[in-house]
């Protein structure tokens, strides 16, 4: 047997020694991601998306509005992506600079899928927990309108809204904001109905803790593993709804854009061939909603391993 | 109001609703009767063990008691004042004297929180303006009065055994200095070995401390053990009542018998020399119960008498009551 003097003191020491911090389960999830290479590389992109919509415009000397008035004319030659013009990416067919473009159309792309996934993500956690906790009549109440809701032919109402009011950036959040919600209220109370025939759901019942804060402390936190997933797979959607719109003429308004209104000008002016107009928006479309759904994917697996 | 004992339920009943399967929504669902008139007395520092099978609605009455599940009929008076009369937030003030703990340890604690947290929940929830430093301390000092090492304090649940577990159970049970302490089936989730340590735990907590308890279990011997006093539950009645002692050694009714007689024996050749009587069927359906005494389709002494009315509670000796007049008079001469 080992009986050094020094580690039988640091056996004693170790015993009574200063409070040990524990692994969460936050933490145990974050090392899981982290072990995840295609979801790294996917937030690896999202950060480089992120920074190019954040400091993209730092780069060119273009304004997304401003027309090359020496490019004007002959697109196809002069409005080519290159350095010496410091048309990074090129222009569109009225000669604006396509990389000030692009910039300023992943700001508003990202910006409508983060809010989308951020209303939903507030409003359907807090609205479906409330339901599933409170269960009973209350649940089927607050779900009935959910279903009321969802039964509106959303995409519909929100061209008649655009068309009626006239386009603007603002109704384009309200109109997603108002349904991005609904599924994650079902998930949320879903979620929150297994939650709360837990035992420690019980106990914090039976030691006489309000409702409010049972559901912020008790059944928010487990359901939130869940909630985030979906949140992350829900701005990608969000983005090709907007693009959606966007692309049928809808979306926001000019000088301002978006990917979709930027990817609908460039397919409308592939026959005379310039592509980039149409590859470039597409490009970061693309890698981003990949992103998404690989730190989705990701996330998922580390939140949730009992699933795989 | 110092005669008045601690608690004292009378004649409580829990019916649940429960919706026929495929119903329309005007359908009346369908009542079933989980707790039938239980009545039982609790002086302070007392232990009383509720026993039964699964079903018996031992659970069920513990629930009603710290009012996780409303009680439907009859009284609970707690040192003489009803409980069941009290507003939201009285009650909520007298849930700081009844604390419980559950059966499954790891479940009972939320995954999401420090050990710390979940032992000062009760702390913080009823005196909010608590300083920190002192809530700490108060964490600190219970863990290691049941038995945790007080730097435990950041971890988190999974990273404890089930004893562990089902000691920050205890420890956050203890913590608003309770005076009475509900045990669901605190041990049916422990290994044999930890439930002797908790269950020791518990009785000498409860000596220390003069709470009473109220030991709920299906194991008779566990309870026996811990208990001063027995009530005996079978489909949501009282079957019989007695001390600890005076129960395993003089059962009088048919069901508490038979329950005694599954108890083994720990020597070989007295186990094997024994003659018991063993229950035949299931627990009759509770929403449909049979009429008369709720026993007697599995009672080896049924007769046709027993269909008709609910036996009364018998007085068989002192302190002994049991709900069966077939077997009554000769629990009387037997105790006597």
């Amino acid at each position: 047997m080992l009986t050094s003097r020094t580690a039988a003191r640091s056996l004693e020491t170790a015993e009574i020694g200063p409070a040990i911090e524990g692994r969460s389960l936050w933490a145990d999830a974050r090392i899981r991601f982290f072990r995840n290479k295609a979801a790294v590389a996917g937030l690896i992109v999202l950060i480089f998306v992120a920074l190019f919509a954040l400091f993209g415009s730092h780069l060119t000397p273009w304004s997304n509005e401003e027309v090359d008035w020496s490019v004007l004319g002959n697109v196809e030659e002069a409005g080519r992506p290159s350095i010496a013009t410091r048309h990074f990416f090129g222009t569109d067919a009225l000669g604006r600079d396509l990389f000030a473009r692009t910039v300023q159309g992943t700001q508003i792309s990202l910006m409508v899928g983060l809010i989308g996934a951020m209303i939903a993500v507030v409003v359907g956690t807090i609205y479906g927990a409330t339901a599933g906790y409170y269960g009973d009549r209350v649940d089927n109440i607050m779900m009935r309108i959910v279903d009321v809701l969802m039964s509106v032919p959303y995409m519909f109402v929100l061209i008649l809204l655009l068309v009626v009011f006239g386009r603007s950036v603002l109704l384009l959040f309200v109109g997603i904001g108002l349904i991005s919600w609904l599924d994650m209220a079902r998930i949320a109370r879903g979620q929150t109905l297994s939650i709360k025939n837990k035992e420690f759901v019980e106990a914090a019942h039976a030691i006489g803790v309000r409702p409010a804060t049972i559901i912020r402390r008790h059944i928010v936190p487990n359901l939130l593993g869940v909630v985030i997933v979906y949140a992350t797979l829900l701005v990608p959607n969000m983005i090709i709804y907007e693009s959606f719109i966007s692309f049928l003429g809808l979306g926001v308004q000019e000088p301002l854009t978006s990917w979709g209104a930027l990817i609908s000008d460039g397919a409308s002016q592939m026959q005379y061939g310039t592509l980039w107009m149409l590859g470039f928006p597409l490009f970061f479309f693309v890698i981003t909603l990949f992103a998404f759904f690989f730190v989705g994917d990701g996330l998922r697996d580390a939140l949730d391993p009992k699933d795989r | 109001m110092t005669d008045a004992p601690l608690l004292q339920v009378e004649d409580l009943q829990v019916t649940f609703d429960v919706r026929p399967r495929g119903a329309w929504p005007w359908t009346p669902s369908l009542k079933l009767h989980a707790v039938g008139g239980v009545s039982f007395t609790l002086e302070k520092g007392e232990t009383l063990g509720i026993v039964g099978e699964s079903g018996s609605g031992k659970s069920t009455v513990a629930r009603a008691i710290v009012n996780t599940i409303p009680a439907s009929g009859g009284r609970i008076l707690w040192k003489g004042q009803e409980l069941l009369k009290m507003g939201t937030s009285e009650r909520r003030r007298h849930r700081q004297a009844v604390q419980m703990v559950f059966q499954d340890p790891l479940a009972a604690l939320n995954p999401r929180m420090k050990v710390g947290e979940i032992i000062a929940e009760p702390l913080i929830t009823h005196h909010p303006e608590t300083p920190k430093a002192e809530v700490k301390a108060r964490v600190g000092e219970l863990m290691e009065r049941v038995g945790l090492l007080a730097n435990q304090i950041n971890r988190y649940p999974h990273e404890f055994s089930g004893g562990q577990c089902q000691r920050i159970g205890i420890a956050r049970a203890l913590i608003l200095n309770p005076e009475l302490v509900i045990c669901d089936e605190p041990v049916s989730a422990l290994d044999v070995s930890v439930q002797a340590q908790v269950i020791n735990l518990l009785s000498e907590l409860q000596r220390d401390l003069g709470i009473s308890l109220v030991f709920i279990a299906h194991d008779l011997s566990v309870v026996k053990h811990i208990s001063d006093r027995i009530l005996v539950m079978y489909l949501g009645r009282v079957m019989e009542t007695a001390g600890a002692d005076e129960l395993i050694d003089h059962p009088v009714h048919p069901y508490t018998r038979s329950l005694v007689s599954a108890v083994p024996i720990p020597d070989p050749v007295v186990e094997l020399a024994r003659v018991r009587p063993v229950l035949e069927g299931d627990l009759p359906s509770p929403l449909n119960p049979p009429s008369g005494c709720v026993f007697r389709t599995r009672c080896p002494l049924a007769q046709p008498s027993c269909a008709e009315g609910l036996p009364p509670m018998l007085q068989v000796g002192p302190g002994h009551a049991s709900a069966c007049p077939i077997t009554a008079e000769e629990g009387v001469a037997a105790t006597a």
